[in-house]
């Protein structure tokens, strides 16, 4: 079968979506900026609820993937809309024509700089979520002393829910990935006092509630349910946190040997480049505008464009999984109606 | 059931007969005052709060339940720095907010 299927993202949305296609007959087109592929999931360390490496999700859908046409490296210079199909130009010169654009350019990561008053790139000891995952595969960051880690905070919704941040969308994942990055914390150290700084919790998942409540009894994490208003340093380099204390309605201070700031999900400002090429509409919340957001969350309202994973909004892994695998199928039967 | 022997009277807050006529008005003028989610940003960056108690999130919640005057109260202390319009993230312009909760509730503060 020759028909061309292009995937704009090597994420795991593309990838999954790509074995599948493959396993379907066809040899779809991934087109991935970056020199790798695997996207922000490459990034992590483990997977909650249970704690599944990373790595073993990455590599196996590289693995059933890899018959695909891969070009790395690329970005879309410019799409043409034609008759019944589009042509697509890659930044190395090559062009395609397609009737089946298959978007999987999910996410950007909240730069948690922009946050000013929590002090990232100017307090020495405030870091992200992606860079203690960073630490947690490298074992290297000049933030992290193993001898000195007594207190540890995580902010919650930094960029998320926030329309001074003009995101007002709950990235959906945070919550979580602290509770899994407080716990991880809390096995390497375990005479720190770990804290979280929320608004509100939301354990949505399969097995959420179950590691939240892990992280209460068995872990001790102390949950304090109040924004972080400001970030201070002291004279040692530690980083001074308040916030109020809505629960008993009283500030509080804390002094910290590391900041995590929980940067959310935001739109990629790639995914909405190729959007404007390929003319497709961009949703109220700055992700990709579905046909319906109940019954089509996979297809675009334009013929022959479809969508998977966060590219449309915040996804976890499972679920952007099964919307790449949804979207195989959904091809399928286009390209079946097509013959 | 109130048998007529109760020594105080009962700090439950009774939402059958708060009334809400103000808050309305005050919701008219400033559609905002809903969005406040609680999160304590604007308490926790008040100058006022620490020597008052001033709390932006606990006015707008008591105004809602009927404590009118605890909410008055606590909001004499406020010196309209602004700070807690800064920090709200959801964007209530607190500082609006304030000198309408003082000009609807004015009869309270004399």
């Amino acid at each position: 079968m020759k028909e061309n299927i292009v995937i704009v993202g090597g994420g795991i949305a593309g990838l999954e979506a790509a074995a599948q296609l493959l396993e379907l007959g066809y040899k779809p087109i991934i087109i991935e900026k970056s020199d790798r592929l695997g996207g922000h999931v490459a990034d992590w360390n483990c997977l909650f609820p249970d704690m599944s490496p990373a790595k073993d999700v990455v590599s196996s859908l590289i693995a059933r993937s890899a018959e695909a046409n891969i070009f790395l490296n690329t970005e879309i210079s410019f799409v043409n809309k034609l008759k019944d199909s589009y042509n697509i130009m890659l930044s190395n010169g090559i062009s395609i024509i397609t009737r089946i654009i298959l978007m999987t350019t999910g996410f950007s990561l909240f730069d948690a700089s922009k946050k000013e008053e929590y002090g990232y790139g100017i307090y020495d000891q405030v870091m992200t979520n992606r860079d203690l995952e960073d630490w947690f595969n490298t074992g290297d960051d000049k933030r992290i002393n193993d001898s000195a880690m007594n207190a540890v905070g995580f902010v919650h919704c930094v960029g998320s829910r926030d329309e001074k941040a003009r995101n007002s969308q709950c990235s959906k994942v945070c919550c979580i990935t602290a509770i899994k990055q407080a716990i991880e914390l809390k096995q390497k150290f375990p005479d720190a006092m770990i804290y979280c700084f929320y608004m509100d919790l939301r354990m949505f998942g399969k097995k959420y509630e179950d590691f939240y409540i892990n992280a209460q009894r068995d872990y001790g994490i102390r949950f304090i349910r109040g924004r972080v208003s400001e970030v201070g340093e002291n004279i040692d380099g530690r980083v001074i946190v308040k916030a109020e204390d809505t629960l008993s309605g009283k500030p509080v201070k804390v002094t910290l040997d590391l900041l995590v700031l929980m940067a959310g999900m935001v739109c990629n400002p790639d995914s909405t480049k190729v959007a404007n090429m390929a003319r497709l509409p961009i949703d109220s919340d700055g992700f990709l505008k579905s046909k319906d957001n109940v019954a089509d969350i996979i297809e675009s309202p334009k013929e022959g464009v479809f969508y998977a994973g966060a590219c449309t909004g915040p996804k976890t892994v499972p679920e952007t999984l099964a919307e790449a695998r949804a979207a195989a199928l959904k091809i399928y039967l286009y390209i079946k109606g097509l013959e | 059931m109130d048998f007529g022997f109760k020594l105080s009277p009962s700090s439950a807050i009774n939402l059958d007969k708060v009334d809400l006529e103000k808050f309305e008005e005050l919701h008219r003028a400033e559609p905002d005052v809903y969005k406040c989610m609680a999160c304590g940003s604007c308490t926790s960056t008040c100058p006022a709060n620490k020597y008052s108690g001033m709390s932006m999130r606990k006015v707008i919640l008591a105004l809602q339940r009927g404590k009118e005057k605890e909410a008055v109260s606590m909001m004499r202390n406020c010196m309209l720095c602004g700070k807690c319009t800064m920090v709200c993230p959801r964007g209530i312009n607190t500082r609006h907010l304030i000198l309408s909760i003082c000009r609807i509730y004015e009869e309270d503060v004399k």
